[in-house]
């Protein structure tokens, strides 16, 4: 007697075997990359924006323990004042990184609110009974402080959009961009201007030229 | 017509090749990212709590501040590191100190408790590298106050022991002065970075597991059933009997799943660094601390 012959069938175990299998080498391609590091490059964005409300919510108390000693400095404290209002007031568009010149806008009045503190620290290399005012030397310190977060926020932001555009441009990720996220737009970068290549230094009182 | 097979013959090598230029391109783009994100100064690797390539600390000195570190650590799992260096190699030691934090990952990695003392005697700079999680507790003004009046009179006069361990005793006593906060940060050392990687994988092996566990007991069941039902009829039953093999299955292997992925989360935790050798937790550095020179 013939033996029947069981019905040939795709074992069932092995459809979610093949779906996780083939999740899983897909996301070792790096079909996940680009969202993945468009999130990181925002994310360290959101620092950067962060570290320079810090210093702007710095500004006004500087400002004021400044004016105490130096009163005849009127259009230097001026100056920061303005600068800041305008770097505070400066639009950001929720598309800001993708959107190069709204990202200059925003860099060009920050820039000039970071020049208008530098000019203010000099002027106040003039005064020793302010230099020596414990409240200022506190400012003084804090602002040192955010304007280095800001130089590394900075650094960290462009690192991340570096690779998240060369991942758009590159062959993994440039086909995927294709196939799945034909809107992901390449990021905007600072230029950083030229005096300040060399950051975080603003040099306050507490260092010494050499 | 004969150029057609032997021309398919020729092109399907390179095609091999071709496969192979492709993935060792991807992989040299990996590579590359990799490094490309270390264009950092060269760094000592982290060898102890106290590492002093400027040789201005004797071995009791070293012995003395090693015991204050390992206290702090011990007690609020904040990791402070000394580092002396002779060359800051072009580098402003700001830029320097926040690169060497991160290059050693000193801090849990959790709360990226961790400090860097960073002594430069030749470029005349000192320098307190705060990590993010602490720059609550050591402010920049904190950090700034210490240089200022534990460590910059000893420096002044050339005595380096003396300001680094004064330095170290302080930023010991600002970071144990908050009793509250030190018991939070020490309880946190339990919850270690390390298991989040393998969470989802082991989570889906599991899955794999159980989905291949039940489905063998369901064809081993339907073939066992189908030979017994073999004689007598055929095929209406064996529908039946894959249903209730199914249930069964799932109720059994289930459970075992999700005692296993605790077992797992607990046990994750044992990479601990009391146990002689010193590394660092995987803390984050934000540009936290001040600095000064002499």
């Amino acid at each position: 007697m013939q033996r029947p012959l069981r019905p040939i069938r795709t074992p069932r175990w092995l459809a979610p075997l093949f779906v996780a299998v083939t999740a899983l080498s897909m996301a070792g391609c790096g079909v996940n990359n680009i969202p993945t590091y468009e999130n990181e490059a925002k994310a360290k964005w959101s620092e950067v924006l962060n570290q320079y409300k810090r210093r702007a919510d710095l500004i006004p108390n500087l400002v004021e323990s400044v004016k105490g000693f130096a009163e005849q400095e009127k259009s230097v404290l001026t100056n920061v004042t303005e600068a800041r209002a305008r770097a505070t007031s400066v639009q950001i568009p929720a598309d800001i990184a993708t959107n190069p010149e709204a990202m200059k806008r925003f860099q060009d009045a920050q820039n000039s609110l970071g020049g208008a503190l530098r000019q203010l620290m000099v002027v106040s290399e003039r005064y020793p009974d302010l230099k020596s005012n414990q409240n200022f030397l506190a400012l003084q310190q804090q602002l040192e402080g955010t304007e280095n977060r800001i130089s590394i926020a900075r650094r960290d932001y462009i690192e991340r959009v570096k690779v998240y555009n060369t991942e758009l441009v590159t062959i993994p990720g440039r086909w995927w961009k294709g196939l799945m996220y034909p809107q992901s737009k390449e990021m905007a970068t600072f230029d950083i201007p030229a005096e300040e290549q060399k950051v975080p230094q603003v040099n306050f009182g507490t260092k010494k030229t050499p | 017509m004969v150029t057609a097979p032997t021309s398919y013959a020729r092109t399907r090598p390179p095609d091999g090749v071709r496969l192979c230029a492709r993935v060792i391109i991807c992989l040299a783009l990996l590579i590359s990212f990799a490094t490309a994100a270390l264009a950092d100064p060269k760094f000592p690797p982290l060898t102890g709590r106290i590492i002093d390539e400027a040789k201005i600390l004797s071995a009791q000195d070293i012995r003395d501040l090693n015991e204050t570190l390992r206290q702090l650590e011990g007690k609020s799992s904040d990791q402070l590191v000394v580092y002396t260096t002779p060359s800051l190699q072009g580098y402003e030691i700001e830029d320097f100190g926040y690169r060497l934090g991160r290059f050693w990952k000193i801090g849990q990695g959790s709360i990226n408790n961790g400090i860097v003392l960073i002594v430069a005697p030749n470029e005349r700079k000192v320098r307190i590298e705060v990590g993010r999680g602490l720059e609550g507790q050591m402010t920049d003004l904190m950090s700034g106050t210490i240089i200022r009046n534990a460590m910059l009179p000893a420096f002044r006069r050339g005595d380096f022991p003396a300001g680094i361990k004064a330095g170290a005793r302080d930023i010991k006593d600002v970071l144990l002065g908050d009793a509250e906060e030190v018991r939070k940060r020490a309880q946190s050392i339990k919850p270690r970075q390390s298991s989040p990687n393998w969470l989802p994988l082991i989570v889906m092996a599991l899955f794999i597991g159980i989905w291949f566990y039940t489905s063998i007991q369901e064809q081993r069941q339907a073939q066992s059933m189908a030979s017994n039902m073999n004689r007598r009829r055929h095929g209406t039953s064996q529908s039946t009997s894959t249903r209730r093999g199914n249930d069964s299955g799932g109720i059994i292997v289930v459970p075992g799943g999700w005692g296993g992925s605790g077992g797992w989360s607990g046990g994750s935790s044992s990479s601990g660094d009391s146990g002689g050798g010193f590394s660092g937790g995987g803390g984050d550095f934000g540009g936290g601390g001040a600095s000064d020179s002499w």
